[in-house]
């Protein structure tokens, strides 16, 4: 069993036109930039993403966004990025935003074979248009479907060969959810170690959920706003 | 004089109590955290993954990895954990979060809520304001009480696109404390040299007064 590959060029290599992606990160913090910079390269399109946020106009998401190569996206929060709201405006670009709470749950319940679940956020809003409601303990819920992708792609601290990764402080976020849903899971990490290098008590997410993995080169780690005392 | 931002942050300070677990939403909300009272244990959770925020970082220490919900930066506090997405709005959504402070657009007597989207205006999604609103226990909302056209936001009914249905508990305006009952807005409490009049009539629904309306004290 081999999972190591050489750089994110090689682990996206058979990302299709109009497939399907998971996308970590919370605005820039965790965002799998080797992979996004290999499929600006690649110039793969038609693209629906899911992820959280949508980088800025020139990092992140955004890179992809501002070379039309997003069809879609399932976010919560896209501010931040006038490209995207220019394209959603405009209609170039199908937008889907849910709850965050709930993206995170439609995430992990595709990885944990969860096809649907209720839940309150977004009952009696324009969210629940459409959606089965039922009422638990005396509270309307509605029902959202789980979520899953061609690839996720993710960004952790540590990995192990064997896909074992350690995430980093609030670098974490949607990672360790989308790294569960996706039918190809590559994972760029700070770190890559040898089996046994990683105490398995630390393990956030275990390497079966893991199909590839590689060390990441040159991380800019944008920081969106720096905020200091 | 109606409060300034930090003395609406003030005044809400004063709801919290020891052993809370909160959640501060963007902007006045966040400034709550200057002005927990000495010797309480409070725990601030971000909805990206941490409970246990910590001041600003000191120049220089901003570190990309550590962020808040506004993805400020941030720093951690001893006692702190950090997590993933789900789990945290599994504290959310599963009513181990004490208190939600959140700013809005409009809120209604039946204590409903707008705060996310203007239509072909402001499209920036909801994040996890629908979250919070449909499950904390408590949910306070920290606001001007009127818009910058001097528009009533507390009213009968949303304009707007709404956040969640039935869940505002209280209202912190620059000019009163106001509490969402099963009969509609109840004006508890008024910034300092505000009147019960000036009230009313910056409000867009009626109010349940009930006896002398005393100041805010701080």
């Amino acid at each position: 069993m081999n999972k190591v590959v050489k750089n994110a060029a090689e682990a996206i290599a058979d990302i299709q036109n109009g497939q399907t992606l998971m996308l970590g990160g919370f605005g820039l913090s965790g965002i799998p930039e080797n992979c996004i910079t290999a499929m600006v390269e690649k110039e793969v399109t038609d693209l629906t993403c899911i992820s959280n946020n949508a980088g800025v106009d020139d990092f992140g998401l955004g890179l992809l966004l501002k070379k039309h190569q997003i069809k879609k996206m399932i976010s919560s929060y896209v501010g931040e990025n006038k490209e995207f709201e220019r394209q959603m405006l405009s209609g170039e670009l199908e937008v889907e935003l849910n709850p965050q709470g709930t993206l995170a749950e439609r995430i992990r319940a595709g990885g944990a074979g969860i096809p649907a679940f209720f839940v309150p956020a977004g009952y009696g809003t324009e969210v629940a248009e459409g959606k089965e409601v039922r009422e638990y303990n005396g509270k309307p819920h509605i029902l959202e479907e789980a979520l899953v992708a061609d690839f996720s792609i993710i960004k952790a601290w540590k990995g192990d060969k064997a896909g074992n990764l350690i995430f980093r402080h609030t670098a974490n976020n949607f990672n360790q959810p989308m790294g569960m849903a996706g039918k190809i899971t590559i994972a760029e990490v700070d770190e890559l170690v040898e089996v046994g290098e990683l105490d398995p008590n630390q393990i956030h997410l275990p390497g079966v959920f893991v199909q590839r993995i590689f060390q990441g080169v040159d991380y800019e780690k944008r920081i969106e706003f720096e905020t200091t005392r | 004089m109606a409060l300034d931002k930090t003395q609406i942050a003030q005044r809400i300070a004063q709801e919290l109590q020891d052993g809370y677990y909160v959640n501060l939403g963007i902007g006045i909300p966040t400034l709550v955290a200057n002005y927990i009272p000495e010797g309480m244990d409070v725990v601030l959770q971000s909805e990206n993954g941490l409970l246990g925020i910590g001041p600003f970082p000191e120049k220089g220490k901003a570190d990309a990895d550590l962020i808040n919900a506004g993805k400020q930066t941030v720093t951690y506090l001893p006692g702190s954990a950090f997590f993933d997405s789900s789990l945290s709005f599994a504290m959310i959504r599963g009513g181990h979060i004490d208190l939600t402070v959140l700013g809005a657009f409009e809120v209604t007597e039946n204590g409903d809520i707008s705060s996310w989207k203007i239509p072909g205006k402001m499209v920036k999604g909801m994040g996890g304001a629908m979250d919070l609103v449909a499950a904390a226990k408590n949910i306070i909302v920290a606001t001007t009480h009127t818009d910058r056209n001097g528009n009533p936001k507390l009213k009968t009914k949303c304009d707007l696109p709404l956040t969640g249905v039935n869940c505002v508990k209280k209202i912190v305006s620059d000019m009163a404390v106001i509490e969402v009952t099963d009969k509609g807005f109840k004006l508890l409490e008024r910034a300092p040299g505000v009147s019960v009049e000036e009230i009313k009539n910056a409000t867009g629904a009626a109010l349940i007064i009930d006896g002398e309306i005393p100041e805010m004290t701080f």
